[in-house]
């Protein structure tokens, strides 16, 4: 990170630039003694996000038209995104119908609480907390099992650690990797490229924010001041890019949620 | 001091790999409660939207395809009925004529009878009032002749019956010759 690159800076007195511990707000009931540990702003976001995703969603579809209003044409459209773009592409006609409203709730909880990172004062994306990726990595991980489980017994983990078509003298080393990069990687993967690429942004942000704040006020040199602005600038792009992420990782996982489960279901046909 | 000794002091305060249990716990639950709402309330209403939009269209298409193949077999009928309309006017013109013709003939025949019949009738007829003429005639010149003979021969031939047998030769005598000239 990019904050502890530039340690020799606060030893001056100078720019001290944000680090992670910034990403935890002070604690809202700090039943928890540790900073950063309690209920905090980040846990009423995941509530606020809950709210307001069954508050448009349920308003949109109040009074189903046959042509729809915008309210409407909105929510269904994002809808049919999730089911026919990630769950039916994915899944297969066959098989999606139950999973629609598992990627539907994945994919619209990761993508409000990432886009709170964009909206002013909120300011925060939720799963830029590891502990929120890792909650939603945990219940997938859990749901593949369990449709894996369902699907083929017991022979699941075996379908999943032996891939078929692999010369027998191979399998010693097939099996360790196999199991090593479905039952262990897998799961840290989904959390984490969601975990570090919402917290890389955030960092950002912050980082542009404290950065062209010092600039501009601590410095008295004009030049660094226009710096300053600048980099305010070049931090509108980087908002657009980071609102370009938050989309595209919230699209990730919903994704990778689908293709996990279509894997399950369909174990024995790879 | 160097920066790996920050990274280990940042990483100390806090290190972002390690969860809030709170944060677990919560978004866990929410999303639990998220999904939930979503199985019960908010997926099958937009199911069933989906599928009424399906039906209301599909039931619209065919509905669509109800009215035009209605309309066609409508159009087919019409044409069919006029069709046998024309044939059947033309038909019953065809038979109008030849009836026509079979009743002018008829009515010839009819006429030509009558005619035929009061012809004779009329025939008949005169030839009964030339009898009746004759026979009216006969006497009359009979009694003429007798009372015109009388006259002459004063009262010498008064005697009815034998008037009458000379009436009768000379009258006789009359047609014999008569006939006698027509033969000729």
């Amino acid at each position: 990170m990019i904050a502890f690159a530039l340690p020799m800076a606060s030893e001056e007195g100078g720019f001290v630039p944000p680090t992670v511990s910034d990403t935890h707000l002070p604690d809202l009931f700090p039943w928890m003694a540790e900073y950063g540990t309690g209920f905090g702003k980040q846990m009423l976001m995941i509530v606020l996000s809950i709210v307001l995703i069954t508050w448009f969603f349920t308003a949109a579809i109040k009074n189903p038209k046959l042509v729809p209003g915008k309210m409407q044409f909105l929510a269904e459209s994002g809808y049919a995104f999730v089911r026919n773009g990630i769950g039916r592409d994915i899944i297969g006609e066959k098989n999606f119908r139950p999973w629609i409203p598992l990627l539907f709730a994945t994919f619209f909880f990761i993508l409000l609480n990432n886009l709170f990172g964009a909206i002013p004062f909120l300011q925060l994306p939720s799963f830029s907390h590891a502990g929120s990726a890792y909650a939603m990595a945990i219940i997938i991980y859990g749901t593949w099992i369990a449709v894996g489980l369902k699907n083929h017994g017991i022979k699941f983990f075996k379908l999943m650690v032996m891939p078929s078509g692999v010369p027998g003298w191979i399998m010693p080393l097939m099996i360790p990797l196999e199991f090593i990069s479905n039952f262990i990687v897998r799961p840290l993967t989904h959390s984490l490229r969601l975990m570090a690429t919402m917290l890389a942004g955030h960092m950002i942000v912050m980082l542009a924010a404290a950065g062209a704040r010092y600039l501009i006020v601590m410095q008295e040199n004009l030049a660094m001041n226009g710096l300053g602005v600048l980099v305010i600038v070049g931090s509108v792009a980087m908002y657009f890019l980071e609102l370009l992420i938050m989309v595209l990782q919230a699209f990730v996982f919903a994704l990778l949620t689908a293709i996990y489960i279509q894997g399950a279901i369909e174990a024995d046909a790879h | 001091m160097n920066s790996t000794d920050f990274i280990l002091a940042a990483g100390e305060s806090v290190n972002p790999l390690l969860p809030n249990p709170w944060e677990i716990l919560v978004t866990g639950v929410g999303f639990a409660l998220l999904l939930f709402i979503v199985v019960k309330v908010i997926a099958p209403k937009f199911e069933q939207s989906y599928e009424d939009r399906v039906t209301a269209i599909e039931g619209g298409l065919e509905k669509a395809e109800a009215a035009q193949k209605e309309a066609e077999e409508t159009l087919a009928q019409y044409k069919a009925q006029l069709l046998e309309a024309r044939t059947e006017a033309n038909r019953i013109r065809e038979e109008a004529r030849s009836e026509g013709a079979q009743i002018l003939a008829d009515l010839k025949t009819k006429a030509g009878d009558e005619a035929a019949r009061i012809t004779e009738q009329a025939h008949r007829q005169i030839d009964a009032e030339r009898s009746a003429a004759l026979a009216s005639l006969r006497s009359d010149v009979g009694t003429l002749a007798t009372e015109l003979a009388s006259k002459i021969v004063d009262e010498a031939l008064q005697d009815d019956a034998r008037a009458q047998r000379v009436v009768d030769k000379f009258l006789n005598d009359l047609e014999a010759q008569q006939n006698a000239g027509a033969s000729n």
